[in-house]
């Protein structure tokens, strides 16, 4: 049953499609349910679906993504100033400008493999943050970060007689300002986004390009000799997934009007590394359940203090309650990382394929337990794997 | 010309750095197989051996003090500084070189837990996932030293007696005002000593001639029926402690902070890579000359032609150098070419 | 008969090793060719000459009248010449199935074909002869498990298939019985001798004479980097070089 849904496209979009723009319901018993926790999810989960193309079909390692998230805030913002205050144009040419920017650096990047592939993406990474905080501090306005300003030309919007009377103009789409709704629209905005990126993910993983890209990642030189050019499939795989980071950038700044070099950083990049990890790479749903889990938690963790930490252990009588807290605290607010780098380490040396294989593993067991069928590919499996059959 | 020398010292003092740090990584591929991101967090730990060491050095215990008559007064005084006077105050004014004595086996016992506990279960598992649980280990590292010692630089000063400068200028027969600090100075000699160290004991002991082999050509060696696995936690542990030494002595010099480590992670992946994957040689090279040439990039009269340059340089470098010729300065064929 | 690929003057050095020494080796179209010798006699070497994985110090490869010498791996395969390498060189991750689609697919869709929207569940001509073949060689059973999970004899006959369903006009085989136990090594004799493939043109690198004499039309003897010989068996069984050469050998064979 499982599987006939797991392998009917509609089927998988439909129920995608319900739980996404649903999440402001059914999150609310987990504390998740305001805008701006929810428009990240969207986003991060954006940025992880497109990272998984590269790193979870072909298993090219790039430490170099959040360069592309980060061109695509830098983008965004210069087409607030310049053209319009509307989110679309910002986000087409975010996409743009990140596409392109990928397949430089991908072209380049491309010429090695393994981990020499890494390090020239980690090196053309460091190189876009260290510009972007001096040389470029005229695109990218160095350490304070590129704002909008009420001067600003915005030919667009001007020549639609939209004129800004008092303080900085909010974005919107169309008219409707991207804060209105209490916020819910940013978010339904980057939802829609979210479920268009999935289907071209999913369509991508069932076509036979994605499958040849899975081929290349379980062995390259087979792929060469049965005919195929490798390195033009890897380069889409990666100006694919450097657009995927660039609409996850436009969008950021499509709802917070900032662009900074911090989300350049490597270890931004190494955020989205983890969260497709977690989740589990190569899997569809994985990525995007890694991007969601890893910023409820940060969200969450990062927020509480030993005061909270005292009221949650309330329960406890006072000599445990002080020891829970005293145990608890280094791995909460500050000490959140702590905890990020930990579950990252754990997931990586028993559950390599994450929180899917995880889950695949329980399915296998719960049959087992009842006696359900023999086979034991269940339906995570599918999606992981035989996506042909 | 006295700009020169200036940027050559300042080159080889980062050189230096870059060097110790790049051969204990590349010496961890050439040997284990393994690509260590969490090399740079060692280094960190290094100099924190020296915050902490000194932290030690300087337990102290509130005393009355005689100087102040009006009223009741007390200051913190070191233990070491009550029980043996001045010997306790020049002990703790050294401290930065005496904790090398701390940092040795604490180090040494990171390693081994570190190659034991976690990198043995690695060897056969993709570069990818080396990567991975490493760079969570760093992660993972860098927190419980913040946890500990706080987000701040800790400034651990150097002793009293280098603390000024050398007057190279003379030295060299330049202008007499050209000064450098000594402990830069120190830096370098010490870095060149850890270096010639470690080629001594490769080149000259039974151990370090296995070691080399192995990096050569690790199958034979294990058809010799040498259990190489076994020699790996040393070469691990040896790693790790040419990391931290090169951290203990860089503390005086950068104040430590928790995420030095991942800064120099970077730099010194970078440098390995241009020295060629698995080359102790080339380590060492590549780390001088990017050291040097990052000083060279930084002098105003570079900055001015070509703006930014001193903080890609390396970088820019390195991309160069893997598109042209993939293998390094002195790497061999078919080092971790997947 | 015309000759479908024409070695002439192939030399290749290593270091200061002669792996090959001015070999020169016609194939005809339908032939199926085999290529014995020593140990180390340099016969990987050559093949490895043909398919682009190395590149002759001086000589030329010509097949099908072009030129071969310097072309990419990914351009030879689409000339037509495919290997099979002797260890099987299979996709490990993905299902049998998948394993016989990509081929077929790099048959149909030339060096690189950006076709991300297209269904992979419509393919179904391309499917359907990926199933075919499978059972041409009884391992359409297997055709949902993963390449890496099945036993090595399959893995081999796998490449085989692999290798059959691009229809290639010259097949090179690298020992593809070594390792194999018998009854396995009989089976895949079959196979090559079946109708499918008995009309290919084939260069069979092998060391198991029992399968070179039940196989070859024709018979090139390589000794340290020199074809000393090309014959048909009867002639090869009663050359006296060849004896000579591989008695004057070590036992290892």
């Amino acid at each position: 049953m499982i599987k006939k849904i797991l392998s009917s496209n509609p089927l998988i979009m439909l129920i995608f499609s319900a739980v996404v723009l649903s999440a402001p319901i059914w999150l609310t018993p987990l504390g998740a349910n305001y805008p701006d926790l929810l428009q990240k999810f969207a986003i991060f989960g954006i940025f992880a679906i497109g990272y998984n193309i590269l790193f979870g079909l072909t298993g090219y390692l790039s430490f170099g993504h959040a360069t592309f998230l980060g061109i695509g805030s830098y983008t965004a913002v210069w087409s607030f100033k310049l053209l319009t205050m509307n989110i679309l144009p910002a986000i087409i040419l975010a996409m743009i400008v990140s596409g392109v920017f990928a397949l430089v650096i991908g072209y380049l990047s491309l010429r090695r493999s393994g981990i020499y592939f890494s390090i020239l993406t980690l090196a053309f990474a460091q190189m876009a943050y260290s510009l972007a905080y001096s040389v470029f501090t005229p695109i990218t306005n160095g350490e304070t970060g590129l704002q909008l300003s009420q001067q600003d030309p915005r030919v667009l919007d001007a020549m639609a007689g939209i004129a800004v009377t008092d303080g900085i103009p909010s974005t919107n789409l169309f008219g409707t300002l991207i804060k209105s709704m209490d916020g819910y629209f940013g978010f339904y905005v980057a939802a829609v986004m979210l479920i268009i990126a999935f289907y071209i993910s999913l369509k991508i993983f069932r076509s036979p390009f994605g499958m040849k890209l899975r081929a290349i990642k379980s062995n390259q030189t087979r792929m060469k000799y049965t005919g195929f050019n490798t390195r033009p499939y890897l380069l889409t795989a990666f100006v694919i997934s450097g657009m995927y980071a660039g609409l996850a950038g436009g969008l950021l700044a499509s709802i917070d009007p900032l662009a900074g070099a911090e989300r350049m950083q490597w270890t931004a990049s190494g955020e989205v590394v983890l969260m497709t990890i977690l989740g589990g790479v190569g899997t569809l749903i994985g990525p995007m359940l890694g991007a969601t889990i890893i910023k409820y938690f940060e969200n969450i963790f990062s927020a509480l203090n030993d005061s909270e930490l005292h009221n949650i252990f309330d329960f406890l009588p006072a000599g445990m309650q002080e020891f829970m807290v005293t145990v608890v605290s280094p791995f909460v607010g500050e000490g959140w990382h702590l905890t990020l780098g930990l579950v990252f380490m754990i997931v990586v040396i028993f559950l390599p394929g994450g929180i899917m294989q995880g889950l695949n593993n329980l399915f296998g067991f719960i049959k087992r337990l009842f006696g359900l069928g023999g086979s034991s590919s269940s339906a995570a499996d599918t999606v992981s794997k035989g996506e042909a059959s | 010309m006295d700009a020169i020398l200036i940027q050559i010292l300042n080159g080889l003092d980062k050189g230096g750095a870059y060097a110790l740090i790049a051969l204990g990584l590349t010496l961890t591929f050439g040997t284990l197989g393994v690509v260590n991101f969490a090399h740079g967090a060692l280094f960190m730990m290094g100099a924190f051996c020296a915050v902490l060491f000194n932290k030690i050095l300087t337990i102290s215990k509130k005393v009355k003090d005689e100087s102040i008559t009006f009223f009741d007064a007390y200051k913190e005084t070191p233990y070491l500084e009550i029980w043996w006077g001045d010997t306790g105050t020049a002990i703790i004014d050294y401290s930065v070189p005496l904790s090398i004595f701390f940092a040795i086996p604490v180090m040494l016992l990171v390693g081994v837990i570190m190659e034991r506990g976690l990198i043995k279960h690695f060897y056969k598992r993709e570069h990818a996932d080396q990567i991975l649980v490493t760079f969570g280990l760093a992660i993972v590292i860098q927190e419980i030293i913040r946890h500990f010692f706080g987000a701040n630089p800790i400034p651990t000063p150097a002793p009293e007696i280098v603390s000024g400068s050398a007057a190279v200028g003379a030295f060299f027969g330049l202008n007499e005002n050209l000064v450098y600090p000594w402990w830069r100075l120190i830096y370098l000699a010490f870095s060149l000593s850890i270096i010639a160290a470690v080629f001594a004991f490769l080149k000259f002991t039974t151990f370090g001639m296995v070691v080399r082999a192995g990096m050569a050509d690790r199958e034979t060696v294990e058809l010799l029926g040498i259990n190489v696995q076994k020699r790996f936690t040393v070469v691990f542990g040896i790693a790790t402690v040419v990391a931290g030494l090169a951290g203990v002595m860089y503390a005086p010099i950068l104040p430590p902070d928790y995420h030095m480590g991942m800064d120099f992670l970077v730099l010194s992946f970078v440098v390995v890579v241009v020295g060629g994957m698995g080359s102790l040689g080339g380590a060492v090279l590549a780390g001088f000359m990017l050291g040097l040439l990052q000083s060279f990039a930084s002098m105003n009269e570079v900055k001015a032609i070509l703006p930014g340059i001193d903080q890609i340089i390396i970088y820019l470098v390195a991309v160069v150098i893997l598109l042209v010729r993939p293998r390094g300065l002195m790497g061999r064929e078919g080092v971790f070419e997947d | 008969m015309s000759n479908i690929l024409e070695i002439s003057g192939v030399n290749k050095t290593f270091g200061g090793l002669h792996a090959l020494s001015d070999v020169n080796l016609q194939i005809e179209e339908g032939e199926t060719h085999a290529i014995i010798g020593p140990n180390g006699a340099g016969k990987s070497t050559l093949l490895n000459c043909c398919i682009g994985r190395l590149i002759p110090d001086s000589g030329s490869v010509t097949f099908d009248g072009n030129n071969m010498i310097g072309m990419a791996p990914h351009d030879i395969n689409h000339a037509g010449m495919v290997r099979i390498f002797q260890t099987p060189e299979i996709f490990p991750d993905l299902t049998l199935l998948q394993n016989m689609m990509i081929p077929a697919l790099a048959k149909r869709d030339g060096t690189f074909k950006f076709n991300p929207f297209k269904s992979l569940v419509g393919e179904k001509a391309i499917l359907e002869e990926a199933h075919a073949t499978l059972a041409d060689f009884e391992l359409d059973k297997f055709h949902d498990q993963l390449g890496g999970s099945i036993s090595r004899g399959d893995k081999r006959r796998l490449e085989l298939a692999m290798g059959i369903i691009q229809h290639p006009k010259l097949l090179l085989l690298d020992e593809p019985t070594a390792g194999m136990a018998r009854h396995d090594t009989n089976r895949t004799i079959e196979l090559l001798k079946s109708e499918r493939m008995s009309n290919m043109t084939k260069v069979i690198i092998e060391h198991d004479m029992h399968v070179v004499f039940s196989l070859a039309d024709r018979i090139s003897v390589l000794v340290r980097g020199h074809i000393i010989t090309t014959g048909t068996p009867e002639e090869i069984k009663n050359d006296p070089k060849v004896k000579e050469a591989y008695l004057g050998e070590s036992e290892d064979e």
